[in-house]
C-alpha cells in the first residue's frame, strides 16, 4: 500500500433512541450501535469501498469518519492527527482537505443558489479568495474539472435547470475545488442511469489518478465496488465481515455471508437454471444485543460457538481479513 | 395470446408542448410469459404499463394504438368499464412499496377490502383470503393484523404482492418491484414472483432499469429509448446477440465481474427531449454507428431472428 493516509481503529458510534413515552419516563433508553469497532486503512490515491445492505452502516462510518456523526469510540487518524477528539474549530483545516459527495443530487443542492454560488461556497467559508476575477476562475476550473464544460454555460443556472447527472458533476466540483486529499462518496452514482453513471466514475477515478485523491466509496452495489476500488470492505450489522482486495473478495471470499452476497449478485446476461441462493430472513434490528457472531442468525454454517463468542477480524492470507470461525 | 399492444401511443400535456413518452410501441404476451422492459429514466416504460391498466394521470392520454387484453380492446374502455378489468385481469406492483399502504389501517384489511369490493366476499371470508394470500407470498398468516410501520420493507413488498394477486390476475405487471430494496431482498422478492407466475401461470411484464436482473427472470426482453422499443428478443438474443447500438452499449454500463476490470465508455450526451424528438432514429445523436439516413428516417422494428426484432438501420456494421 501507499503511503499511509488514513488510519480508523476500533470506530464506534452509537444513538440513542427515544422510545415511547411511558419508557422515556421511566429512563430506559435504547441504544443502536450503528457502527460497533471498525478498523482500515486507506493510502493517499487508494479507493476502498464499503459494500453492506441498509442499516450496515455504511453511512454512518463514511460519516463519523467526517465527524459528521458522532463519534463514541475509537481513533480516526488523518494524516497522522487525531481527528476524533478536535473541536468543531480545530477541525477547520481537516475539513479542507476531506470532502464528501452525497447520494442524492437532487437534495445535495440548494434549489436556490445559482450554480456559481453552490461551487464557490466553500471559497467564501474558508475566506480563500481575495478578488472576485480569482473566485471566478476557481470556481470554473472546478466546473471544467467537473466535466461541466463550457463552464460559462453553467454558472448562473439554477439545479433544476440540470439533469441529474449534470447536478452530480456540480456536487463534485463543489468538493473539489477544495482541491481535497480524501473524499467520502456515498453511493455517489446510486440515483443515476447507467449510462449517465459510468461518466460519474471516469471523473473520479481522473481525480485519483491526477491528484492523488483517496476515496472511500460507499455502496450497495458489489460489482460497482469491485469494477472501481483497490479493496473491498463487506460490512454487516455495523462490523466488517471481510475485506481484502478487489478480485480477491469477488473470487476467493470466504465468509459466509460475503459468499452469499457475491452469489444472488446480479450480473448482466447471467441466467438462472435452479434457484437462487437466499440467505433466509432480512438483518436483524441494530438495537437488540448480539452476543456472538452478529451474522450468527442466518448463517448456514453456524454452530454452537458463534451465538456465545465474536469472532475476531483476522488475517487469512496477505490483506485478506476476515471475522469467522470457521475460516482457516 | 393474452396482451396484445398495437401501436400504442401515449402523449402528455405540459407547458411546453405535447410530449410523447410512448411513440409507437407494439408487443405481445403469451400466457405465463415474462417480459422485461428495460430503458433508462423517460423512456416511458412506466408509460406503457399505466397505459396498460388505464392509469395515466390526467395530463396524459392514449393517442392511438390498441390493447387487447384476453380479447379485450382497453383503449376503447370507459373509466367505469375498466375499473373492473382492473385488478380481476391486471394488477401492477409500484417501486415505492413503503408508501403505497395506508398507514392507519392494518395490512390484511386493505388486502381484504379489495376482496370484499371485487370478488363480493363477507368480511370473514375476506380475512381469510387474506390470511391465504399472506402464506402464498411467505409472510406468517398472523401477521395480518399487523400495521404497515410493523413491516420491513421487504415485507411490505410482499404484502403489495399478495395484494396484487387477490383477484387472481391474469396479468401483472411489477414496475420497479424491487429497486428500493437490498440486493438480498431484491433476490427473494424475484425468487417469489418467478414462482407465483409459474404456479398460477400469469403473463408478467418486469419493468426495470436494471439489466441486469432480467437475464435470470424473463422469457424475452424489450430494450426502450425515448419512448420507442429499440430492439425486443429471447433473453439470449439480447444478451448473446444484441443488434442494437444502444442495447450494446447498455449492457456494457453494467459490469460483469466475469469479465476483466474496465470502466466502460458509457453512452456520451443525454436522452433526447420528448416534446421534440429527434427527426429520425431517436438514438440517432448519441450513436456512433449514425450515417444521413439516421438523422431523416425512423427505422422501422425488423425481423432478424425468430422472436428477435430490431430498429436499426445499421445493424449489420454494429
Amino acid at each position: 500500500m501507499a503511503e499511509k493516509m488514513l488510519e480508523v481503529k476500533d470506530l464506534r458510534v452509537s444513538f440513542e433512541v427515544k422510545k415511547g413515552l411511558a419508557e422515556t419516563l421511566m429512563g430506559k433508553k435504547e441504544t443502536i450501535k450503528a457502527v460497533d469497532g471498525v478498523s482500515f486503512e486507506i493510502g493517499r490515491g487508494e479507493i476502498l469501498s464499503l459494500v453492506g445492505e441498509s442499516g450496515s452502516g455504511k453511512t454512518t462510518t463514511g460519516k463519523a469518519i467526517l465527524r459528521l456523526a458522532p463519534v463514541t469510540g475509537g481513533s480516526i487518524k488523518f494524516e497522522g492527527e487525531e481527528i476524533s477528539g478536535k473541536s468543531q474549530k480545530e477541525l477547520h483545516e481537516f475539513r479542507k482537505k476531506a470532502q464528501m459527495i452525497y447520494q442524492d443530487p437532487y437534495q445535495a443542492l440548494n434549489p436556490r443558489q445559482y450554480i456559481i454560488d453552490i461551487v464557490g461556497e466553500p471559497l467564501d467559508v474558508n475566506d480563500l479568495c481575495k478578488t472576485t476575477e480569482e473566485r471566478l476562475e476557481r470556481i470554473k476550473k472546478a466546473l471544467e474539472n467537473a466535466g461541466l464544460v463550457p463552464p460559462e454555460d453553467y454558472l448562473y443556472r439554477y439545479p433544476y435547470e440540470l439533469s441529474g447527472g449534470q447536478r452530480q458533476r456540480v456536487a463534485i466540483a463543489g468538493s473539489l475545488i477544495m482541491n481535497p486529499e480524501f473524499i467520502v462518496a456515498d453511493e455517489p452514482v446510486s440515483m443515476l442511469d447507467a449510462s449517465i453513471r459510468t461518466g460519474i466514475i471516469k471523473l473520479m477515478l481522473e481525480q485519483r489518478d491526477k491528484m492523488g485523491v483517496a476515496y472511500l466509496f460507499i455502496t450497495h452495489d458489489l460489482s460497482l465496488a469491485w469494477l472501481i476500488s483497490d479493496r473491498i470492505a463487506i460490512m454487516y450489522l455495523g462490523k466488517i465481515m471481510e475485506m481484502g482486495t478487489a478480485d480477491e473478495i469477488i473470487n476467493h471470499a470466504e465468509h459466509p455471508y460475503a459468499k452469499a452476497l457475491i452469489n444472488i449478485m446480479p450480473i448482466p446476461g447471467k441466467m438462472i437454471d435452479s434457484g437462487r441462493d437466499i440467505l433466509e430472513g432480512e438483518t436483524p434490528n441494530a438495537a437488540v444485543d448480539i452476543k456472538g457472531c452478529k451474522f450468527c442468525a442466518r448463517c448456514p454454517v453456524r454452530q454452537a460457538i458463534c451465538e456465545t463468542e465474536e469472532p475476531e477480524l483476522r488475517e487469512i492470507s496477505p490483506g485478506h481479513l476476515c471475522a469467522c470461525h470457521f475460516v482457516k | 395470446m393474452l396482451l396484445e399492444v398495437k401501436n400504442l401511443k401515449t402523449y402528455f400535456t405540459t407547458s411546453k408542448g405535447e410530449a410523447k413518452a410512448v411513440d409507437d410501441v407494439s408487443f405481445n404476451l403469451e400466457q405465463g410469459e415474462c417480459l422485461g422492459l428495460v430503458g433508462e429514466s423517460g423512456c416511458g416504460k412506466t408509460t406503457t404499463a399505466l397505459s396498460i391498466c388505464q392509469m395515466l394521470p390526467k395530463e396524459g392520454r392514449i393517442a392511438g394504438g390498441e390493447i387487447y387484453l384476453d380479447g379485450v380492446n382497453y383503449a376503447d374502455l370507459s373509466e367505469k368499464e375498466i375499473s373492473k378489468h382492473r385488478w380481476e385481469d391486471v394488477s401492477i406492483i409500484f417501486q415505492g412499496a413503503m408508501n403505497a399502504f395506508n398507514p392507519v389501517k392494518k395490512v390484511g384489511w386493505q388486502i381484504a377490502e379489495a376482496c370484499m369490493l371485487h370478488d363480493g366476499l363477507k368480511k370473514d371470508e375476506a380475512w381469510k383470503k387474506a390470511g391465504d394470500l399472506f402464506e402464498l407470498v411467505g409472510i406468517p398468516r398472523e401477521r395480518v393484523t399487523q400495521y404497515p410501520h410493523e413491516f420491513s420493507g421487504g415485507m411490505k413488498q410482499r404484502a403489495m404482492i399478495a395484494m396484487a394477486l387477490a383477484c387472481s390476475p391474469k396479468l401483472i405487471i411489477g414496475d420497479e418491484p424491487t429497486t428500493a430494496l437490498d440486493v438480498m431482498i431484491q433476490a427473494q422478492i424475484l425468487e417469489l414472483l418467478e414462482k407465483l407466475r409459474r404456479e398460477l401461470n400469469m403473463g408478467m411484464i418486469l419493468i426495470t432499469h436494471d439489466l441486469s436482473i432480467l437475464g435470470e427472470t424473463c422469457d424475452r426482453i424489450a430494450v426502450m429509448y425515448a419512448g420507442k422499443i429499440m430492439e425486443i428478443g429471447d433473453v439470449r438474443d439480447i444478451f448473446e446477440d444484441p443488434r442494437h447500438p444502444y442495447t450494446k452499449k447498455l449492457i456494457s454500463c453494467f459490469p460483469d465481474v466475469r469479465g476483466e476490470r474496465v470502466i466502460p465508455d458509457g453512452i456520451p450526451g443525454y436522452p433526447p427531449s420528448l416534446i421534440d424528438p429527434p427527426e429520425g432514429c431517436r438514438f440517432c445523436p448519441r450513436c456512433e454507428f449514425a450515417t444521413e439516413a439516421c438523422s431523416t428516417t425512423c427505422p422501422e422494428l425488423v425481423q432478424v431472428g425468430e422472436k428477435h426484432f430490431v430498429a436499426c438501420h445499421n445493424m449489420e456494421e454494429v
